[in-house]
């Protein structure tokens, strides 16, 4: 275990190494000065400007220029939005809990819903039950999401409004911010109408949610699917069944326990094809996410908010796919072996 | 693997707990929710500033002036008449250059988590409020940018003298001269109250700038919350001193893009919407109403009367008969403003509507050009204003219909298009034979129409571009601002816009109206007359057994 926790590290500071290097390079190939694109300093005086020049050792060699941007990196300073003039940090740490709470809702309706129905078109193989669910399943897939995501605001919100369109709470309900994720804020806080905010939030998160899991659940059902009709014709399965084991207790004794193995080590992957559907989703729905932030930095030429934003999310999407390699190989006793550390 | 099952387990926990409190949410709205006592206005901005003195920008205003102050005195009624707000009554002298206003001493400023107040409104609030905007040396004069622009505009400071404390609930203000319009002025959006003990609590802590962004004031709703671009959140003042509002909250959403206030209005995000696009749409749903109000502006096409044909009165008179202002509405507006009679629009008390009429008629155009000596026709230019505004949306299509109009009279219209600056700037050298422009009012008084549009003095100023000069207009402008009988007053601007409707130095066209939509459970008017909205009256029709004090009606004047 400690082989496979030190070859995950290392890995995760390799590639956050290449990250930063790249995001370094971004202020030379944005437009602008380097060290404004840096520090997000648009209206910087004379003065500031040869302050920015020293903390960002720009006059010294490139090497020592990137050491100086990582500490600031480190210590976590990330600039400031051109846009906004405000520290760049501070609204990722107020934007970053709505995304992973869209994202996680997300990944446990398309893991809640894709899983289930992949074993069940995966033990009706080559049935039409299995084959109504594979078509569903590649409808599912080729829908747009943008397209999907405006479907859906105009015939739950706007034809048949059952749901809200817009946002992660109704602005009636004010709640304080304590860790960002709005569900954890509601039970914290102490307004009187904690519970009409509770419920006013879940019918908020619906449909985006539902949006944002469309694309992975199919991803799911065809992984699930995959995986059991594998392990349905494993030798242990025959024995079981040699045994005298009803199919019932065949299906959840051991064939799911070992099917849901192999799909667990695909939700890492999935979970970055996640956040880039609830970028756009967030957009669709005035989700107050980083995805939302950062294509509204994009389109305001916020150089410094692209530079960092891309910066922290593909940090984000790596922790959480080490994270799930962890759970994976916690499950899993072979992924731990020293063949299969990559 | 014994972690599996367990997991399972966890996620049905999950899904169960989580129905609970949805179910339990539900159980919960037998008592009279939130959003039963609460309004939620999809508005169209940030407001820059909370305190209207320094920003005449409607979002500015409309956030602010109705909601959180009051003035001293309120348009009132479907004629915007004077009525008394904080002033109880008031009396001018003969001369018209002193009034004395007598306050209210049964009012009281907002209690929020930023300031208590220790004493109720006084004369000292006053003097405070208007020496802010008069007095360069005051302690607040330059902060915020001292920039005053409504007051700037009506020349403010070059008519008051000064402002004077009778006593405590007694207030005079010493005018250089009379004028009339000098009432007018303190009733509009933009003559608020501030707090002079928050003003000298902020003095002492440093921090002048707090009273334009954390408002202090006696209206009805007090800010709880602002988040740029995000929402502004209002508590209801619960000791307002007409009674309180009927909504415990008021939340402004702050939606820029038309559509996603269009989609939250649909959707019931939002109650009340400003702007709204689609209005079929809207007009088609059941629960829904779509309301405007029109506004006090004008959209025209004026002539250089200085320039050959339009010299001759009748050559103008003629065009005015050979436009169907009609058809123009129809396309420009979408038949969605109001067809113009006269500069002043029919929602002013001084609109007089016997004022005779110039309605479409190309025979009778054709028979004045011929008296005029044109009958071959002739060629002319016309400038349509190159941006969009409230009361012209597409000058463009307008000179387009008018040079349809025209060509069946035998005249043969150029149309001539510049960037906004070159139009402004050649317009006042007077290169322009014809020009279709409009005018906003900056206060409701009638004078604002006739003295900035039309009179000899404003040809210099670059807001006369007819450069009409007439004497006999001019006299009577001068008389209804000297006289501040209000039925004398009416009857001067009446012969006014008699003179005017005869000799066409401009040809008015249309008023635009501002929209908004609301859900048809908002009960109560938000559109005002004349300024921003005003949210005090509205409730959700759920709530029935609220008291709401009657509002003062009578305005007791007193002369001596």
């Amino acid at each position: 275990m400690l082989t496979f926790t030190l070859r995950r590290v290392s890995l995760f500071l390799f590639t956050m190494l290449v990250l930063t290097l790249l995001s370094f390079s971004l202020s030379f190939l944005f437009p602008g000065d380097t060290v404004i694109n840096h520090s997000g300093h648009i209206n910087a005086t004379a003065t500031d400007l040869i302050q920015l020049n020293k903390d960002y050792r720009m006059d010294e060699n490139i090497f020592s220029q990137y050491t100086a941007y990582l500490t600031h990196i480190l210590n976590g300073n990330l600039g400031q939005s051109m846009a906004s003039q405000s520290s760049i940090s501070s609204e990722i740490i107020k934007l970053l809990p709505a995304t992973i709470e869209l994202s996680l809702v997300a990944l446990l309706i398309a893991m809640l819903v894709g899983i289930p129905l992949g074993f069940i078109a995966a033990i009706k193989h080559n049935k039409a039950t299995d084959n109504a669910i594979l078509s569903l399943a590649m409808l599912g897939y080729s829908i747009p999401v943008f397209w999907l995501g405006l479907l859906a605001i105009l015939f739950f919100s706007i034809g048949l409004g059952w749901l809200p369109s817009a946002g992660q709470i109704s602005p009636l309900f004010e709640i304080e911010h304590f860790t960002g994720i709005q569900f954890i804020d509601i039970l914290l806080s102490k307004s009187p109408y904690k519970w009409q905010a509770f419920s006013d939030a879940s019918a908020h998160i619906i449909l985006p949610a539902c949006v944002i899991a469309l694309g992975p659940a199919t991803i799911f059902i065809r992984l699930s699917r995959a995986s059991m009709i594998d392990v349905l014709a494993t030798s242990y399965i025959r024995a079981a069944r040699a045994k005298g084991l009803s199919f019932i207790q065949i299906i959840f004794r051991h064939a799911i326990r070992n099917a849901l193995i192999n799909v667990i080590r695909h939700v890492g992957l999935q979970f970055a094809n996640l956040v880039t559907l609830a970028m756009v989703t967030e957009v669709i729905f005035s989700w107050p996410g980083i995805g939302r932030w950062l294509i509204e930095s994009i389109y305001q030429r916020d150089y410094t908010a692209i530079q960092s934003g891309l910066l922290v999310l593909s940090c984000f999407i790596f922790i959480i796919h080490i994270l799930i390699d962890f759970i994976y190989a916690a499950l899993n006793p072979l992924a731990r072996g020293n063949n299969n550390g990559s | 693997m014994a972690v599996l099952p367990m997991k399972f387990k966890y996620l049905f926990l999950l899904k169960i707990t989580l129905s609970t409190f949805l179910l339990s949410g539900c159980n919960e709205s037998n008592k009279l929710s939130l959003s039963e006592r609460s309004i939620i206005y999809c508005s169209e901005g940030s407001p820059e500033t909370f305190n209207p003195q320094l920003s005449i920008s409607s979002t500015a205003t409309d956030a602010s002036s109705k909601q959180i102050y009051n003035s001293l005195l309120v348009y009132e009624g479907k004629n915007n008449t004077l009525a008394p707000s904080l002033a109880k009554s008031f009396h001018v002298t003969r001369d018209g250059k002193k009034i004395t206003f007598y306050l209210r001493q049964d009012v009281s400023f907002h209690q929020t988590s930023y300031f208590t107040p220790t004493r109720l409104f006084n004369a000292d609030d006053v003097l405070f409020s208007f020496n802010r905007v008069l007095d360069n040396k005051h302690p607040f004069h330059q902060v915020s940018g001292g920039q005053y622009p409504f007051f700037d505009s009506v020349k403010f400071k070059d008519l008051v003298e000064k402002v004077e404390k009778i006593n405590d609930f007694t207030v005079r203000f010493i005018l250089k001269r009379n004028d009339s319009s000098f009432l007018a002025n303190l009733a509009t959006d933009y003559a608020i109250i501030l707090s002079e003990e928050y003003g000298h609590k902020l003095n002492l802590k440093k921090a002048q700038h707090d009273i334009d962004i954390l408002p202090i004031g006696t209206g009805p709703f007090k800010l709880k919350d602002y988040r740029v671009g995000s929402l502004i959140r209002f508590y209801r003042h619960d000791s307002y001193w007409q009674g309180k509002a009927r909504i415990e909250q008021l939340v402004y959403d702050i939606s820029t893009s038309k559509t996603s206030r269009l989609t939250k209005l649909l959707a019931k995000e939002c109650d009340v919407s400003s702007y709204p696009i689609a209005h079929k749409k809207i007009a088609e749903r059941t629960d829904l109403t779509l309301e405007s109000i029109t506004a006090l502006n004008v959209a025209y096409l004026g002539f250089n009367t200085k320039k050959e044909p339009f010299n001759n009165k009748l050559v103008r008179q003629a065009i005015g008969f050979a436009i169907n202002k009609k058809a123009l509405i129809e396309t420009v507006y979408e038949g969605q403003a109001a067809q113009a009679r006269s500069i002043l629009p029919e929602s002013s008390w001084a609109y007089n509507s016997k004022t005779p009429q110039l309605d479409y008629n190309p025979s009778r155009a054709k028979s004045l050009l011929e008296a005029a000596g044109y009958s071959q026709g002739f060629t002319m230019d016309i400038w349509p204003m190159p941006i969009q505004k409230a009361y012209n949306p597409n000058a463009l299509t307008m000179a387009k219909l008018i040079q349809a109009d025209l060509d069946k009279i035998g005249i043969k219209v150029k149309i001539m298009s510049y960037a906004w600056d070159t139009f402004l700037r050649r317009l006042s050298l007077g290169e322009h034979q014809s020009f279709l422009f409009g005018w906003t009012a900056e206060h409701p008084d009638p004078d604002n129409f006739f003295t900035s549009m039309l009179s000899c003095s404003s040809r210099e100023k670059g807001s006369n571009s007819t450069f009409w000069c007439h004497e006999e207009y001019e006299l009577l402008l001068q008389k209804a601002l000297e006289t501040p009988n209000m039925s004398k007053r009416k009857n001067y601007y009446a012969q006014a816009m008699v003179i005017i409707n005869e000799e066409i130095p401009l040809l008015p066209i249309a008023h635009s109206k501002r929209f908004q939509a609301r859900g048809i459970d908002v009960e109560g008017d938000i559109l005002e007359n004349f300024g921003g909205i005003n949210f005090y009256n509205v409730s959700k029709n759920v709530l029935t057994n609220t008291n709401i004090l009657p509002q003062p009606k009578t305005l007791t004047k007193e002369r001596n």
